[in-house]
């Protein structure tokens, strides 16, 4: 099974655990339909998108309310930790979410209880928690953009908005970054580093970088990165590589992007739909 | 919400030398109210991470003159806005980065603070898009935000909850500081 977990900012949202399905409005989790247009949800869409174009089974979310107050992060956290065992998982991608080392840690301690353990995925909140308790390198793979970067390389900092300010004027040197990151045991085994420039990284090591097309009006648009994750997890379930799935997600990207041409203004949503159409491209 | 004026900064500047102290709050809302506050009334304020013992992840908490501890807990208690403890200050907090980078795309303005974007549309401007940050008021204050005139919208520090929440402030009030529009 293919579990994705996170945060959707809806105050109240009981946890829930179910199939999730392309709606004509959105993407629903449990039958509950979601707006797509960023987060969580966004990313889900993405997966969903990449388990159609492959013929798989549709993936599962976990989800809850949570816009900050930290319940329904809180609930995320007490199940995964109680009941990972009784799941048949074998991708576990982790999203938006409150981070909270602690309950975090509890998760991981279940993680290592399975028999066989899930490739793990971390994004946004997830990834700032792995990073923030020490445990980054538990993890398969980070899809981290610049400023989280940044974060991963300060080995002080517990949040991207303690990076200090030093490592934050390092973005121009995205490779001393990522050296910085693998070096402090604060990176993923695989990263992809979201930029102007994308960068593959596995074991330490950059395998790849991608800077066409370059599409400048992406930067400014929320939820592309979570387009990123989305992809990665489902070619991951597709049976890919984590560095092979972060060539493909990579490219398919910015062909997404560029077939969508967008402005600063556009909304992730009318570049999700043309993930089918790129994916193909790409593909051939 | 400049209610009361007997704190000046001349006072605050005079307690320089004396040892400092942390407030720390249940959660990073009623930091950011907090810190509005004391600031209003010219309180020596700074915003660091907790000691460890209270880091979640996603915390912060507030430096401030020892001294003056008795009159900002009594004033935020009789706010809504007390803090959970008072500690003497660690000595080991850091600051949230206050540092901004700026993209200019013709009709469009992006500024960035930590892990955080906001993009105004200079022409009408509106809120286009909000993008970073992982935690997940973030996606909310995105539905709450985007669209909105920049005058109009609402300020992240009093609908916001983490420290994502807090460096979307750091740039929205960049972005107000950039286009002069309030």
């Amino acid at each position: 099974m293919l579990l994705l977990v996170g945060a959707i900012p809806i105050k109240g949202l009981p946890l829930s655990l179910g199939t999730i399905s392309l709606a004509e409005q959105g993407v629903t989790v449990n039958g509950r339909v979601l707006d797509i247009d960023r987060g969580t949800a966004a990313m889900i869409t993405v997966v969903c998108t990449i388990c159609l174009e492959f013929g798989l089974e549709p993936p599962k979310g976990l989800i809850a309310g949570d816009i900050g107050t930290r319940d329904g992060s809180r609930k995320i956290y007490e199940y995964l930790a109680e009941h990972l065992s009784e799941l048949d998982v074998s991708v576990l991608t982790f999203h938006y979410i409150m981070p909270d080392i602690k309950r975090n840690k509890k998760v991981l301690e279940k993680i290592s209880t399975l028999e066989k353990k899930p490739i793990l995925i971390a994004d946004a909140g997830s990834m700032y928690v792995a990073k923030a308790g020490g445990d980054a390198a538990f993890y398969d793979v980070f899809t981290p953009d610049l400023g989280e970067s940044a974060y991963l390389a300060d080995d002080k900092a517990a949040h991207p908005t303690y990076t200090r300010g030093f490592i934050f004027h390092l973005e121009d040197d995205v490779p001393e970054l990522i050296r910085r990151a693998y070096e402090s045991n604060n990176a993923a085994r695989t990263m992809f580093v979201k930029g102007a420039v994308d960068y593959i990284c596995h074991d330490g090591e950059i395998v790849e970088k991608i800077s066409e097309p370059n599409i400048e009006a992406l930067e400014p648009i929320g939820g592309t990165g979570d387009m990123i994750t989305g992809m990665i997890s489902g070619l991951i379930y597709a049976g890919k590589s984590p560095v092979e799935a972060c060539r493909i997600a990579g490219r398919v990207n910015r062909r997404a992007g560029e077939l969508s041409q967008p402005t600063p203004a556009t909304q992730v949503k009318d570049i999700i739909k043309f993930i089918p159409a790129a994916l193909k491209q790409v593909l051939e | 919400m400049n209610w009361l004026k007997k704190k000046k900064k001349e006072a605050a500047s005079k307690t320089e030398a004396v040892t400092r102290g942390l407030l720390i709050f249940a959660d990073t809302s009623t930091l950011m109210h907090a810190e509005q506050v004391l600031k209003e009334e010219n309180y020596d304020i700074r915003v660091v991470s907790p000691p460890p013992e209270y880091r979640t992840g996603c915390d912060l908490s507030l430096e401030f003159p020892l001294v003056e501890a008795p009159g900002i807990t009594r004033m935020l208690k009789e706010i809504g806005l007390a803090p959970i403890d008072v500690l003497p200050v660690s000595g080991n907090g850091f600051k949230p980065l206050q540092l901004f980078k700026s993209k200019d795309f013709g009709r469009y303005l992006m500024v960035r603070a930590a892990n955080m974007k906001i993009t105004l549309d200079k022409t009408t401007k509106r809120i286009v898009n909000i993008s970073g940050g992982g935690c997940p008021d973030i996606p909310y204050l995105a539905r709450e935000m985007v669209g909105k005139l920049l005058s109009e919208a609402p300020e992240p520090a009093m609908i916001g909850f983490s420290l994502c929440a807090y460096s979307l402030n750091m740039a929205y009030e960049e972005m107000i500081r950039m286009t002069g529009d309030e």
